[in-house]
């Protein structure tokens, strides 16, 4: 029973049943320095995540 | 239709095809707002390749300004090709757009890469970056005079400039305090500057890629790894989780205070400032800007 984050090469594995801000939260990752999707679709902060899926990361930050 | 962006500072949530419209409207209202420039004005976009930029060149070609783009090569390769891949990603948008862009090679007209250009002049304690800045806005300035631009706009987000002013704050630096602007007017020897993006979260410009289909160069410049500037944007994103909205407050307040006089005006700078005899471009140093002075040490090494 899992949901899978991905960011860049980095895998998380976090229980279901929580929202997407709470998981991201759990592996602290800054909610505002990530855009989610799930099977190419952008999704929000209040979604929850359910069994089996797997949610890709865009981290949003760059600069130097 | 179901909502695809959430903007807490706004409490905002909207799905795509408004959030497409929304954006161009917003950054039209800026545009306006901050006069940066006017319809019948020519505008270059400094164009790197990442989100920010290209998006920029997408909104004002798509409200019909006039723009044209200017990438620097800067011959970045990092073991992922970094340079050649953003000239190609840049190349690519403005070849399916129908726009035109300028290409300034730096190793071509200057003799050799920022890498080398940074380990030669031994400015920027290992990094490259200061040697960056200071050739990007040279080249920057110098492009958009000799083409006859009015006006050059970069793709700074709300991000980028509340981590410059964190940073200018920090240390109370008022000279950078006093410039900080979403326009900068012309003046001699200098373009006028304008960052139309200025008050869209990085996230918010992610996402306009993102649901654009504009498709950019997502690995980060491999020398910004560690950069002050990332881990203040960190700090900020912190807060801003705790707390929707305080970059953007953080980041207009500043505005309107610096409009209602924080900051005394330095008179005695605008007259310290004379043309570089090489180049033309203001300096305030006796002799060459720091750009030529650089490159001049470069041909004696």
């Amino acid at each position: 029973m899992t949901v899978k984050l991905i960011l860049r090469d980095k895998e998380f594995e976090v229980r279901p049943g929580m929202t997407l801000l709470s998981s991201l939260e759990k592996i602290n990752i800054i909610p505002e320095a990530v855009l989610a999707t799930r099977d190419g679709e952008m999704i929000l902060e209040d979604e929850i995540l359910k069994d089996g899926q797997v949610v890709k990361l865009i981290s949003v930050i760059s600069g130097g | 239709m179901k909502a695809s962006v959430h903007m807490r500072q706004h409490k905002l949530a909207l799905c795509r095809d408004h959030y497409l419209e929304w954006i161009p409207e917003q950054t039209e209202r800026f545009i306006k707002k901050y006069e940066m420039f006017r319809r019948e004005e020519r505008v270059l976009v400094a164009v790197s390749g990442g989100k920010d930029s290209l998006s920029l060149w997408d909104i004002l070609h798509r409200l019909g300004y006039q723009a044209d783009g200017l990438y620097i090569g800067l011959g970045i390769d990092g073991g992922v090709g970094y340079s050649d891949e953003s000239h190609r990603l840049s190349e690519k948008f403005a070849s399916e757009n129908g726009l035109r862009l300028h290409v300034v090679d730096v190793a071509k007209e200057y003799g050799q890469p920022i890498p080398i250009l940074a380990e030669m002049s031994h400015r920027g304690q290992g990094r490259p970056c200061a040697v960056c800045g200071l050739a990007k806005r040279h080249i920057m300035n110098r492009i958009a005079r000799d083409l006859g631009y009015d006006v050059l706009a970069t793709g700074h987000n709300l991000d980028d400039e509340a981590a410059v002013l964190f940073g200018n704050t920090l240390q109370w630096s008022g000279n950078f305090l006093r410039r900080q602007s979403p326009a900068l007017r012309e003046s001699p020897g200098l373009a006028r500057k304008v960052k139309p993006l200025c008050r869209f979260y990085e996230r918010e410009m992610a996402a306009y890629a993102l649901l654009r289909g504009i498709e950019y160069i997502y690995e980060e410049c491999p020398f910004a790894e560690g950069a002050t500037s990332i881990y203040y944007k960190e700090l900020l994103n912190r807060l801003e989780t705790d707390k929707p909205g305080s970059k953007l407050i953080f980041y207009l307040r500043f505005l309107e205070a610096r409009e209602t006089g924080l900051f005394a005006p330095a008179p005695e700078e605008a007259a310290n400032l004379h043309p570089c005899p090489n180049c033309g471009q203001p300096t305030s140093t006796d002799d060459l800007c720091s750009f030529c002075r650089m490159i001049e040490k470069l041909k004696t090494v």
